[in-house]
């Protein structure tokens, strides 16, 4: 089945205020799209926290969103310091983020869960020094 | 309730969204950390919170939040409300502090919605 529609995005670290906008973005392009109110919560959801999680402890990195006729697939690679230890990073509540992202409102260790909770499937690949990429899909 | 009334109760400036005072609004959240809004808020939502930074408004853009309170007299910034009234947010600020605010509305009737399983 062919894409409807591929969606990139850079996302920077340099910059904490701008965290958000290539969700905010998908989340517009899906309304235009007639997607259903609750799919596109949820991938609002499970893409923010992602690209949140990309700025806080990855060097920022490409978002790749693709729409088919069955699902969305969302793509977040970054060249961060990977994962070391995955089964810990996806408990509730446990979190790396430093204080000042805490300041901030975010660093409740939620960020994995909530990506697991509100995507169909979700895979992740992480490689220590090299990067993490995280695979979600959301069916339609 | 409305956001008029949510307005009323809590002696609230509107910051911004004077048009949108009859908006619904049918549950909240209070919370200063946006990583639990995001786990926890309902749908129809109205968020209570003393964090005043751009996340908050992109937080409530993505969780489809239907109004801002900011507590303890917080006031957002000129690139805040711009935000918000691109996604067509209304933003009150109140005096009182977060356990009053959220206490006031909740004798009001406006209720936290359902629990998870």
């Amino acid at each position: 089945m062919p894409n409807l529609m591929e969606l990139k995005y850079q996302v920077s670290n340099e910059d904490f205020t701008r965290a958000g906008e290539a969700s905010s973005d998908v989340k517009k392009k899906l309304k235009q799209l007639g997607v259903s109110p609750d799919v596109i919560r949820r991938v609002a959801i499970a893409l923010y926290e992602g690209e949140i999680n990309m700025v806080i402890h990855a060097y920022g990195g490409e978002i790749t969103v693709t729409i088919s006729e069955e699902q969305i697939t969302m793509t977040l690679a970054d060249r961060g310091p990977g994962i070391p230890d995955i089964d810990k990073a996806m408990q509730a509540g446990f979190s790396t983020a430093p204080d000042n992202v805490r300041n901030l409102g975010f660093g409740a260790g939620m960020g994995l869960p909530n990506m697991k909770k509100n995507s169909d499937t979700i895979d992740i690949s992480t490689e220590i020094g090299v990067g993490t990429t995280v695979v979600m899909t959301i069916n339609l | 309730m409305t956001v008029g009334e949510i307005k009323n109760l809590l002696d609230c400036e509107v910051i911004t969204g004077e048009d949108l005072l009859d908006v619904e609004v049918r549950t909240a959240c209070g919370s200063d950390m946006m990583s639990d809004v995001l786990a926890f808020a309902k749908t129809s939502c109205a968020l209570l919170t003393g964090l005043c930074n751009p996340q908050v408004i992109r937080t409530a853009d993505m969780m489809d939040i239907v109004c801002i309170i900011f507590v303890r007299g917080k006031k957002p910034d000129e690139a805040m409300i711009e935000m918000a009234k691109e996604n067509n947010l209304p933003i009150l600020s109140t005096g009182h502090r977060m356990f009053s605010a959220c206490g006031l509305l909740y004798e009001s009737g406006l209720r936290g919605g359902k629990m998870d399983a």
